[in-house]
C-alpha cells in the first residue's frame, strides 16, 4: 500500500519513470525543505552558534557575576582604579579591565548582551506583528484601507527616523519599553509594504475564491489562508531586522535616549568611554566587540535563512540567476 | 514627467503637514510646563501667567495649532528656551558644519559603494569580489559611533603615541578659516560616514551591474569594438545606477541619524550636536526646528531624487 502511494506521488510530481519505486518518495514542505538548506549552510551554523553563545552570555549573566565576585554595579574604587582614579587595564581580577568608576567590564559586557538581544528580538517581533497585520488589511481590503494604510507607511518611512526618534524620547522620558515602542514604530512599515504587496497577488489565487465561496470569514481568509504563504519572507525579514533593532537600541543608549544607567547596555558603555579611550582601550573595545560580533553574526544568518528560502537568490553571484 | 513630479511635491507637502502636527501633539504630551521651563522653578504664580500669556498657551488649543502653522509658514521656529535665541539663527550658524560632513560623507559613500560595487561585478567569484562582499557585510554590521570611536582610537591615538599626527581628535575649522584644516579635520568624519552606508550600495551596485552585463545591447557595445571601460561605465553603470539612486533617496534619514551620531563622536558643533544637547537642556523649541528642518530636508532631498532619476531612466519620464 505504502508503495502503490508512492508511485501515485511520483506521477502526480512528473518526476521519475513509473515503476515499483525502491523506496516511498516523500512530499516534502517548503518549510522542510528550506531548513534542509538551512542545516548545511556553514555559515548558517556557525552564527547561529555564536547567537547561541550570546543568549548563553546573557542568560548566564548572574552566575558570571557570581563566579567573579562583582556585580554589574559595584563600583570597585580601590582595586578597579589606579591611585590616579583612571581605570585599569585587563588583570587577574578583572579579566576585561574596569571601567571610570572601577566596574569590572565584563561582567557589564555580559548584563549588556541582556538588553540588546532583549530589545533586538521583541522590538523586531512588535514591528513584524503590527507590519504583517497592517499590510494583511491593506492588500486584502483594497480601495480606501489600503489608500489610507499605503499613505501612512509612506509617510511613515519618509520621517528622519532618529531625528524624530531623539524628539520623542526626550519628551517622554528615556525607558526600556519606550526604546522598544520606538524603535518598532520607525519600523513596522518596511515589512507592511512587503506583506501588502504579496497579499495582493495571493488574494486573487482560487483557493481564496473557494474559501470565500464556503463560507470563511474575511479574518479566516486573512489568517488561516492567506498568512501561511506570506511567513517566508516576513521570517527572512525578520532576522535581517533584528540586527537593525540592536544597532537602534545601542544609538539611543549611545546618545543617553536608551535604557536609563546605571543599568548595563553596550551602547551606554561605549557613550561613556568615549571620554577615557586615550586612557582605557578596553572599554571601547570589549562592549564595541559585543556589539559588532552579535550585528555580524544576525546579518550573516539572516543572509542564509533568505538563501534557504529563495534558492534562486545568491548572497555572492547576483540577484536572482 | 511634470505630473510625476507634482504628485512627488505633494505627497511631500502632506508629509510635512503631519510631520508638522506630530510635533505640535508633542508639546502637549510633554510633562514639563513650557512655561515653567522658562520661568525657572522659583516663579511666581503672577510670572508664570504672564509667561503663559506671552506663548499664547492660555488659548485654546486650536487657536494655538493655527498659529504654530500660520508661524511655520513663515519660517518662524521659535526660540529657544535656554537663552531666547530663535531656533532659526541657531540652524545659520551650525549649518555649515552639518553641511559639511552630509555632503563630504555622502560623495564618499556613493563613490566607495558604486566603485567597489563595478569592481566586485566586472571580476565576478574572484578574491577582489570575495573581499568587497565580506568588507560590505563587516561594515553593513557596524554601529556608526562604533566606528568612529575605533577610527579615533586607531587613526588618531595610536598614530599620534607613534607620532604622526595626522589625524585630528575632533573639533572643527571652518572652510573660509583654512580649507586644507578644514578638510583634515573632516576627512574621519567623512570616513565614518561613508564605510557604515557604502556597504548596502556596494552590494546594490554589484547585484544591479551584474543583471545589467547579461543584457543583449550590452554584447551588442562589444560586438561594436568598444573599449571595455566605456562599455562598463557608460552602457553598463549608467542603468545599473537607477536602483542605487532609489535607495540613496530612502537612506537619506539615514544619513541624518549617522550626522548626529558622528558629530557628536568628533565634538563637531554642528546641528546633530545641538538637538543632542538641547536633549540634556529640555530645549524643546529647538528640538522640534530641527526636526521640521530635518523632514523638509529629507522631503525636497527625495523630490530631487526623482527627478535625477527620471533624468537617468526615460522610462520613469514616459510614464
Amino acid at each position: 500500500m505504502t508503495q502503490r502511494l508512492a508511485i501515485d506521488v511520483a506521477v502526480g510530481d512528473g518526476l521519475g519513470p513509473v515503476g515499483p519505486a525502491k523506496r516511498p518518495i516523500e512530499g516534502r514542505s517548503p518549510w522542510r525543505l528550506a531548513f534542509e538548506r538551512l542545516r548545511h549552510d556553514r555559515v548558517a551554523i556557525a552564527s547561529s552558534v555564536v547567537i547561541v553563545i550570546i543568549a548563553l552570555m546573557a542568560i548566564f549573566a548572574p552566575v558570571v557575576a557570581h563566579l567573579v565576585g562583582h556585580g554589574p554595579n559595584d563600583q570597585y574604587r580601590t582595586t578597579g582604579l589606579s591611585p590616579e582614579g583612571i581605570p585599569v587595564g585587563p588583570n587577574l581580577r578583572f579579566l576585561l579591565g574596569t571601567d571610570e568608576l572601577g566596574r569590572d567590564v565584563m561582567v557589564r559586557v555580559f548584563y549588556g548582551a541582556r538588553i540588546s538581544l532583549l530589545v533586538g528580538v521583541v522590538a523586531s517581533s512588535l514591528a513584524v506583528s503590527v507590519g504583517v497585520v497592517i499590510g494583511l488589511m491593506a492588500g486584502y481590503f483594497g480601495r480606501v484601507v489600503d489608500t489610507v494604510l499605503t499613505r501612512l507607511m509612506d509617510v511613515n518611512l519618509s520621517l528622519p527616523y532618529l531625528v524624530f526618534a531623539i524628539a520623542l524620547i526626550s519628551v517622554v522620558g528615556p525607558s526600556l519599553l519606550i526604546s522598544i515602542v520606538v524603535i518598532a514604530f520607525f519600523s513596522f512599515a518596511s515589512v507592511g509594504r512587503i506583506v501588502r504587496g504579496q497579499v495582493l497577488s495571493i488574494k486573487e489565487k482560487e483557493y481564496v475564491e473557494a474559501a470565500r465561496s464556503l463560507g470563511a470569514s474575511d479574518v479566516r481568509i486573512m489568517f488561516v489562508d492567506i498568512l501561511p504563504n506570506v511567513l517566508a519572507p516576513v521570517i527572512v525579514y525578520l532576522t535581517l531586522l533584528i540586527p537593525l533593532s540592536i544597532v537602534f537600541e545601542a544609538t539611543l543608549s549611545f546618545l543617553g535616549l536608551g535604557v536609563v544607567p546605571p543599568t548595563p547596555s553596550w551602547g551606554g558603555m561605549l557613550a561613556s568611554s568615549i571620554d577615557y579611550y586615550q586612557v582605557a582601550w578596553w572599554y571601547v573595545v570589549f562592549p564595541g566587540l559585543g556589539l559588532l560580533v552579535t550585528t555580524l553574526s544576525f546579518n550573516l544568518l539572516g543572509d542564509s535563512v533568505r538563501d534557504a528560502f529563495d534558492p534562486r537568490y545568491n548572497r555572492f553571484f547576483g540577484t536572482t540567476e | 514627467m511634470a505630473r510625476f513630479l507634482l504628485r512627488r511635491v505633494a505627497l511631500g507637502v502632506v508629509v510635512l503637514w503631519v510631520v508638522a502636527t506630530l510635533v505640535f501633539v508633542l508639546y502637549f504630551v510633554a510633562p514639563h510646563d513650557p512655561a515653567r521651563l522658562i520661568a525657572g522653578r522659583q516663579a511666581t504664580a503672577q510670572t508664570l501667567a504672564d509667561v503663559k500669556r506671552r506663548l499664547g498657551l492660555d488659548r485654546p488649543v486650536l487657536s494655538q495649532y493655527g498659529s504654530y502653522l500660520w508661524r511655520l509658514l513663515h519660517g518662524n521656529l521659535g526660540y529657544s528656551f535656554v537663552n531666547q535665541e530663535p531656533v532659526t539663527s541657531i540652524i545659520k550658524r551650525d549649518l555649515p558644519v552639518t553641511a559639511s560632513v552630509a555632503f563630504g560623507g555622502a560623495i564618499l559613500w556613493l563613490v566607495i559603494g558604486v566603485l567597489s560595487g563595478v569592481l566586485a561585478a566586472t571580476r565576478p567569484r574572484s578574491i577582489a569580489d570575495r573581499t568587497t562582499t565580506a568588507l560590505a557585510l563587516f561594515f553593513y554590521s557596524m554601529p556608526t559611533f562604533l566606528l568612529g570611536e575605533l577610527l579615533l582610537l586607531g587613526l588618531f591615538f595610536r598614530l599620534h603615541l607613534a607620532g604622526v599626527d595626522f589625524f585630528p581628535g575632533g573639533g572643527y575649522v571652518g572652510i573660509t578659516t583654512s580649507p586644507v584644516e578644514w578638510a583634515r579635520h573632516m576627512i574621519l568624519p567623512w570616513i565614518t560616514i561613508a564605510l557604515v552606508t557604502a556597504a548596502t550600495y556596494s552590494r546594490l551596485t554589484r547585484g544591479a551591474m551584474l543583471d545589467v552585463l547579461g543584457e543583449d545591447y550590452i554584447r551588442t557595445a562589444r560586438a561594436k569594438g568598444l573599449r571595455e571601460r566605456r562599455v562598463v561605465y557608460r552602457h553598463g553603470l549608467r542603468s545599473a545606477l537607477t536602483p542605487v539612486v532609489t535607495q540613496f533617496g530612502i537612506d537619506l534619514g539615514t544619513l541624518l541619524g549617522g550626522i548626529i551620531v558622528t558629530e557628536d563622536v568628533f565634538s563637531l558643533p554642528g546641528l546633530g550636536q545641538q538637538i543632542v544637547n538641547s536633549i540634556t537642556r529640555q530645549d524643546l523649541p529647538v528640538i522640534i526646528g530641527l526636526v521640521i528642518l530635518a523632514s523638509a530636508f529629507i522631503v525636497v532631498a527625495n523630490i530631487a531624487v526623482d527627478a535625477v532619476y527620471a533624468v537617468l531612466d526615460p522610462r520613469v519620464r514616459l510614464s
